[in-house]
């Protein structure tokens, strides 16, 4: 996300940052590149005219232009308004409602509600709420049998009467949590178009039957120019109290959603940044500011990683380590964990710099050969997987038969991972802060070793980032 | 109702809005024509603006007006300046016959999560179906819970046979055992519905590029066509969408969903003028007949219908 944006922005300061001084000319040509990247971004027009303004208000302030760092004076204003822009708000839904609390979904076709429900659901039980989903979208087929398989999948209760009256279902859900005790009622509604009289009509019968305390739009993220119009209507029309951001795991620069927070006012409450239902996230307004301007994003790479592992596991890890007792089945579920993590791509996108990185974007790293590693492992004995040294010859042409590898990759990972003990025995009885950056994904062909260039270089590598305190 | 009708109506709002805002602009460009000045600096600004707006991109946007700017001569309508410019951005696009050719003839409609796929098969279907064809269609969204049940309900709508696959399945299998089943019924076109994907996806991307290969093996050539839905809403993303999906799975052509709205897919006029692919169809509501066969000139001149 963002990173088209970040790149120009920060090009845009490269320029600035070999100046002596700043003169009111260079300034403006930063401007108006930002403007452009803006702009490009899907920021509307008015929005990024009326941000410039406020940035060109304050950079033509004489203590910046004569300080010795202009450049990054520039960037702490960009990064000062664009906080400013996205409010201080933390995310997540009102914090006083009456018990239930009903929370209720809408936005355009196509959105993301129905998968925003699952989600929420999800992220609800996980906090030790107990909700109720119910559907009232009767227009869409099959949306109210989606919604009750993304119920199943979440292990969250779908309610589903007969009545196809959108108002009465969302009734029925509610008194069937008064009833029996579920604390929150998740309402799913048809997507509509915010100039369609009739459905907003609805939208607002629903509304007051359930009283809800929490009106979410759900926005796409690679929606354009008409966002605020859309937005601007349904928070007209209903009253919005926040907005989920969805799709977010795309490349879209999001700069519709910086317009809508500053023009309908209403905060972000939550991002959608992928396919698993796990994959709803508050949204951290300063973090993606950061994000924007290449800061990366180790807050939540960190809350990543701790959701992923189990810290039992990595506390039996780091001793198994101090005892160099680093196994291949170790190095298996370090694998397992950081996939659990989601896509590489997206969590090296968190890594301060890597975001940047002109040739991580043409190669990706390879998820497939991560896969690859997994299948060999899994073709070994549980013998062969607590000490690799029994591996000898013939046993490597069995075990690349089993994972449809070829010996030469069986050879390359054992090599790879002899080094890697190495290392990690030197580090170990350093006192071990961090697993270390001689950790790198064992490259299983050619291509794959050239798969993420600089990686090994950078301290800790993905690797280094699983804390094992 | 004739197309050009059905995008008006469509288009009424988006009309209502260039419009309004244009007029004031054109009234001033266009004031007394014969004796009005040049277009002035201020005018190409308001334009500029105003095709941003419409998510023409900043790049499309450039060209335009700067064609338009160095074209202008004295006593020019601006407004046949600019419709001009956009009109032969598309006609500058290859035109091409659609889903037509061999027998069967596989479409594959990709394109990211919400934009419309599923409702663009069901329309679709209905619509080649009006025209004496007998079209097959294929539920490969095996990811997304109830995409199956969705495109049943649609082709049950539009009488026509579906080919269908357990959630989770193997989306390739499915279309492999589709192909052939239309080939064993005689069914033409065969349209697969594919799962939304977003195009930064590389597992899901290679998915789909999977999914070609096995088509390819069920009938030669196959997928002949590729349609790409974009929702009208989008914004500049519509591009590394279409870039992305044509380097993977071959994008022969855009379906532009959801033009119903406020939004005027000006991302259409950016995808013409940078990757020249051509719009095939417009969605313009929910209805099943809802899917129109886009011309690029009616949707020019519909947009700057009105007042101007």
């Amino acid at each position: 996300m963002f990173e088209s944006l970040s790149t120009r922005v920060q090009d845009v300061f490269k320029s600035l940052r070999g100046e002596a001084r700043l003169t009111p000319e260079h300034v403006e040509t930063a401007l108006r590149a930002i403007r452009l990247a803006l702009l490009e971004a899907d920021v509307n027009v008015s929005v990024a005219r009326a941000f410039i303004d406020r940035v060109r208000d304050r950079a033509m302030d004489q203590a910046v232009l004569r300080s010795l760092t202009p450049g990054q004076q520039v960037i702490a204003i960009v990064r000062d308004e664009l906080v400013a822009l996205f409010g201080t708000s933390e995310g997540g839904l009102t914090k006083h409602a009456p018990t239930p609390r009903v929370v209720l979904l809408l936005g355009l076709q196509g959105s993301g509600k129905t998968t925003t429900a699952g989600k929420l659901g999800r992220w609800l039980a996980r906090q030790g709420r107990h909700p109720l989903m119910v559907s009232t979208d009767v227009r869409r087929p099959a949306a109210i049998e989606q919604l009750s398989v993304l119920g199943d999948q979440a292990g969250v209760r779908v309610h589903a009467p007969d009545t196809m009256d959108p108002v009465a279902r969302a009734s029925g859900a509610l008194a069937e949590a008064r009833a029996t005790g579920f604390d929150t009622v998740i309402v799913d509604t048809a997507g509509r178009l915010h100039i369609d009289d009739d459905l907003m009509d609805e939208l607002q019968a629903i509304r007051d039957a359930v009283r809800p305390s929490d009106l979410l739009y759900v926005a796409d993220a690679m929606t354009g120019q008409d966002a605020i119009r859309s937005a601007g209507e349904f928070h007209r029309r209903v009253a919005v109290t926040g907005v989920v951001l969805t799709k977010l795991d795309g490349d879209a620069r999001g700069g519709a959603a910086l317009s809508v927070v500053s023009v309908v006012g209403v905060p972000i409450a939550f991002v959608g940044s992928g396919e698993r239902l796990d994959d709803l996230e508050l949204f951290h307004p300063d973090r993606v500011v950061s994000r924007m301007l290449g800061m990366g994003d180790v807050l939540s790479l960190i809350e990543k990683a701790e959701q992923a592992i189990d810290k039992g596991e990595a506390e039996q890890l780091e001793a198994r380590l101090r005892r160099n007792e680093f196994t291949l089945d170790d190095f298996r579920s370090q694998l397992k964990a950081l996939r659990r993590m989601g896509p590489l791509e997206s969590v090296l996108g968190m890594i301060p710099g890597l975001g940047n990185l002109k040739q991580l974007a043409d190669n990706k790293p390879d998820e497939k050969q991560m896969g690859r590693v997994e299948a060999i492992i899994c073709s070994m004995t549980p013998a062969e997987r607590r000490d690799h040294t029994v591996i000898n010859g013939s046993r490597r042409r069995r075990i690349a038969l089993g994972s449809g590898t070829s010996v030469a990759e069986i050879n390359r990972l054992l090599k790879q991972f002899t080094e890697m003990r190495r290392v990690l025995q030197m580090i170990g009885q350093g006192g071990m802060p961090r697993l270390g950056p001689g950790m790198k994904l064992p490259p299983m062909s050619h291509k794959g070793a050239a798969a993420v260039p600089g990686r090994k270089r950078r301290k800790g590598g993905p690797w280094g980032l699983i804390k094992t305190r | 109702m004739g197309f050009f009708d059905r995008l008006r109506e469509g288009l009424t709002r988006t009309t209502q809005q260039i419009v309004g805002r244009f007029e004031e602009i054109v009234r001033r460009a266009d004031a007394d024509t014969g004796t009005a000045r040049p277009i002035d600096g201020d005018t190409m600004e308001a334009l500029e603006e105003l095709l941003i707006s419409a998510d023409v991109g900043v790049a499309a946007t450039g060209q335009i007006v700067a064609a338009v700017r160095a074209r202008a001569r004295r006593g020019d309508s601006l407004r046949d300046l600019v419709k001009a410019e956009i009109r032969g951005i598309f006609d500058a696009v290859e035109p091409r016959p659609a889903l037509n050719g061999r027998s069967p003839h596989v479409t594959l409609i990709v394109g990211v999560n919400g934009t419309g796929k599923t409702t663009t098969v069901g329309k679709l279907a209905n619509l080649l179906k009006a025209s004496g064809r007998q079209p097959l269609v294929c539920a490969a969204d095996t990811f997304r819970a109830a995409a199956v049940e969705q495109l049943e309900i649609w082709a049950r709508r539009a009488a026509v046979d579906l080919v269908r696959a357990r959630e989770g399945a193997d989306p390739a299998a499915v279309v492999f055992e589709a192909i052939q089943a239309g080939r064993a019924r005689g069914r033409d076109p065969i349209l697969v519905d594919t799962a939304g994907r977003l195009h930064t996806r590389t597992n899901l991307m290679n998915e789909l590029d999977k999914i070609c290969r096995v088509a390819a093996r069920a009938s030669e050539g196959a997928p002949h066509d590729v349609l790409l839905v974009l929702d009208a809403t989008v914004g500049q993303n519509g591009l590394a969408q279409a870039r992305e999906f044509t380097s993977v799975a071959g994008v022969t052509g855009i379906v532009l969903t959801k033009l119903d709205g406020t939004a005027k897919g000006g991302i259409a006029v950016a995808i013409a003028h940078d990757l020249k692919l051509p719009i095939l169809y417009v969605g313009v509501g929910e209805g099943i007949d809802d899917l129109i066969p886009f011309s690029p000139r009616d949707y020019v001149d519909a947009l700057f219908q009105g007042t101007w």
